[in-house]
């Protein structure tokens, strides 16, 4: 060995040392973790690090998948309209675990507080089927109105939520005996719910009243209409569909569809503090751990945006699949 | 003992029957007799803006979409249908309809039927068949209320659509029917509304004679002219099908063929409307045109009346209609214009296979409502009839 090569060793150690330390305060700093976005059109996942926000690969599923949501076990779910499946994945292999028969266009679902239970919003049944994860098995189908779309779990996992886009109600299903025990005329075009985290009010987002209905979860009475508001939109052009509350339920974040934008409403005032111009109809949106960035799905410009929501304002567009719908954080 | 016992269960049975007092709102669709639109050699052709099936195919979708609803609200609502050999016997049909307790009408007739029927009765006529424009203007009448857009909102929406592709110099294409010279007029005032360019308008004729060629060969017909697209207005469709691919100049063709501007197509992906389209193929085995569309926005209608108000009676639905929303599968709420009566709706371009493009154009402006912009706007003033 020469000298020079032995330099030249030293040299490749000790920077190699320091990209190692490098990396390492780049890992404390920013959150580590990863965004996965469902697309319509690409039978895929895509994953944005949440560090660099940006793309880091794409994961394949079951056919136009659309609704995405984290289990208990903080695997990934997906249903999938023209499979009729949901795929379970697993986030940290990126690989598909199995697949649950969900039966024909199943839209969107919850799942109960153990997770063991899959409700599941299915549009050509205009029905609401119960599946047994484990197992599979379809426990039971409950009728509602026409194009059922959202599907909420009570907080005590007793009631089930369901909106049907034709009807314009929100039907409260007793989940133990498969009744419906109230149908609970909201605006036009229910689409999604929150409940707030305390369990007492049931937010629904009406597509066609661009607006939130908001439901008394004791008494099934409707509290309040909130309408939506935006400078140079017409009320026609704000379509809100996607919905999140903070942890401490004290904001509401909506997006508006159409409008492009993203609402934060304070909850308790139920007044819109903040707008926020993101894509093209902005779709579903999801938190971080830290309530620090909103990710929000834009379906007609495929690409998601990332808010910054203690500035209000959008940092970063990230192209994503085609026809991107829904999206989870996984810490 | 088992009198009283009796007694009560009867009286029981009547306070049940006024608790619940669910009046049926009543509806009677007109429609032709033997209609010609239906034979078999024409539903085979399937063209563009023409019926595919019967209207109460539409009507009875939304109606069993509805079913749900209806029973939360506690409504009711019953659908007869009386087809009509003749204009009296569409009148005679609409009469019989008010004094059997009917709260609307609806037809699927020409023009002139829809007028007698309109004149006939006082109550509010839903038009799902009749495109023409005279019923929205000069022949408008108070409760005549339309669901399939007119002749000139497919004509606007045609020239939005090549606005926004700035093809702005046209051939005109007309064919020689009476229905084919009123919406030559309305595709005229849509291209001069849109400050498009006319180059020529030229007849032409459905023949092989060599003798009218001139007429007929689309090649002959197509020459001697530059222009940026063709716009062929063919009410009866042989003619216009044939078109594309075989101008003079590689131009595209729209109108009657090629881009075709309707209130819907099975194709259409946007705002749920694939799960209308699969509902409607699934129940009746066909896939769901423009005229069964507004054929479902009027059992749409039946139903928002039906649920707002479950007791009626049908005065009170006939003063709610005019402010009655309707969602028609295509992203917006559809409201019916003050000035005419017509639903005001977005019209999709389509070339048969898939949805091309939407109407209004992005970009588009209006004073006060962008859907508007297709059709005669307020300020026109072109129904003078007070509603």
């Amino acid at each position: 060995m020469t000298l020079t090569t032995t330099r030249l060793l030293r040299c490749a150690a000790a920077s190699l040392l320091l990209m190692l330390m490098l990396t390492a305060v780049a890992r404390a700093q920013s959150p580590s973790g990863t965004v996965y976005v469902s697309s319509e059109k690409d039978d895929a996942l895509t994953m944005i690090d949440l560090a660099t926000l940006t793309v880091k690969g794409t994961i394949p599923t079951c056919k136009r998948g659309r609704h995405l949501q984290l289990t208990p076990e903080r695997k990934l779910m997906l249903a999938c309209s023209d499979s009729g499946v949901a795929d379970l994945i697993d986030p940290a292999s990126g690989q598909s675990m199995r697949h649950i028969p969900l039966g024909d266009d199943p839209e969107a679902f919850d799942l109960s507080p153990d997770g063991k239970t899959l409700y599941v919003s299915s549009e050509d049944d205009a029905a609401v089927v119960f599946i047994d994860i484990a197992s599979g098995k379809r426990l039971r189908e409950v009728k509602v109105g026409q194009e059922p779309e959202g599907v909420k779990v009570s907080v005590d996992g007793k009631l089930l939520y369901v909106t049907s886009e034709v009807a314009s109600l929100v039907h409260a299903i007793d989940i133990a005996s498969g009744k419906v025990v109230a149908n609970i005329k909201v605006g036009k075009r229910p689409r999604r719910m929150a409940i707030t985290p305390d369990g007492k009010e049931l937010w629904v987002t009406c597509e066609l009243d661009a607006g939130v209905t908001i439901v008394s979860t004791a008494t099934h009475a409707v509290l309040a209409n909130l309408k939506f508001e935006v400078k140079g939109a017409r009320a026609q052009d704000i379509t809100p569909v996607g919905i999140a509350l903070a942890r401490d339920g004290k904001r509401a974040f909506v997006a508006l569809g159409r409008a492009n934008h993203v609402a934060f409403v304070d909850v308790a005032a139920r007044k819109v503090t903040d707008l926020v111009l993101v894509g093209k109809r902005a779709w579903n949106v999801a938190l971080d751990k830290d309530e620090k960035r909103l990710f929000v799905v834009n379906g007609l410009s495929d690409d998601l945006s990332v808010i910054d929501v203690p500035a209000a304002k959008a940092i970063k567009t990230v192209p994503v699949g085609r026809v991107p719908y829904g999206v989870v954080v996984v810490e | 003992m088992r009198r009283a016992a009796l007694l009560v269960f009867a009286l029981a049975s009547v306070v049940d029957a006024a608790g619940a007092a669910a009046v049926t709102l009543k509806a009677t669709l007109i429609g032709p007799q033997d209609d010609p639109r239906l034979e078999r050699a024409r539903l085979e052709r399937a063209t563009l803006g023409h019926p595919g099936g019967p209207a109460a195919d539409g009507v009875q979708l939304a109606l069993a979409d509805a079913g749900f609803e209806l029973e939360a609200a506690g409504a009711a609502i019953a659908l007869s249908q009386a087809p009509a050999r003749s204009v009296e016997s569409a009148r005679a049909a609409a009469i019989a309809a008010e004094k059997g307790g009917a709260a609307l009408v609806l037809t699927d007739l020409p023009a002139d039927w829809t007028l007698a029927v309109a004149d006939a009765v006082t109550l509010p006529v839903l038009n799902l068949g009749a495109p023409d424009d005279r019923l929205r203007q000069q022949d408008c009448r108070p409760r005549l209320l339309h669901l399939l857009p007119s002749e000139r909102m497919r004509a606007d929406a045609i020239a939005q659509a090549l606005v926004s592709r700035k093809w702005s110099k046209l051939l005109l294409l007309v064919g020689p029917s009476a229905p084919d010279q009123q919406r030559a007029a309305a595709a005229q005032a849509s291209i001069k509304r849109y400050g498009l360019q006319l180059v020529d308008t030229r007849p032409f004729k459905l023949s092989t004679d060599p003798r009218e060629r001139a007429l007929a060969n689309p090649l002959l017909l197509t020459a001697g002219q530059n222009y940026d697209a063709v716009w062929v207005v063919d009410t009866d469709g042989e003619f216009a099908r044939g078109l594309p691919y075989r101008t003079v100049l590689p131009r595209p063709v729209v109108g009657d063929a090629g881009l075709v501007a309707l209130a819907w197509h099975a194709q259409f992906e946007r705002y749920g409307a694939p799960q209308v389209s699969r509902r409607f193929s699934k129940a009746v085995k066909r896939p769901m045109t423009d005229r069964d569309w507004a054929a479902w926005m009027a059992g749409k209608t039946l139903v928002a009346l039906a649920t707002a108000a479950p007791k009626g009676p049908n005065t009170a639905w006939a003063q709610a209609l005019p402010r009655t929303t309707v969602d028609g599968a295509k992203g917006v709420a559809l409201s019916f214009r003050a000035w005419d009566g017509q639903l005001r709706q977005p019209l999709l371009l389509t070339d048969g296979q898939g949805v091309v493009a939407t109407a209004p154009i992005e970009g588009l402006l209006h004073p006060s409502d962008v859907l508007d912009t297709l059709g005669a706007d307020a300020p026109e003033k072109l129904c003078k009839s007070a509603r």
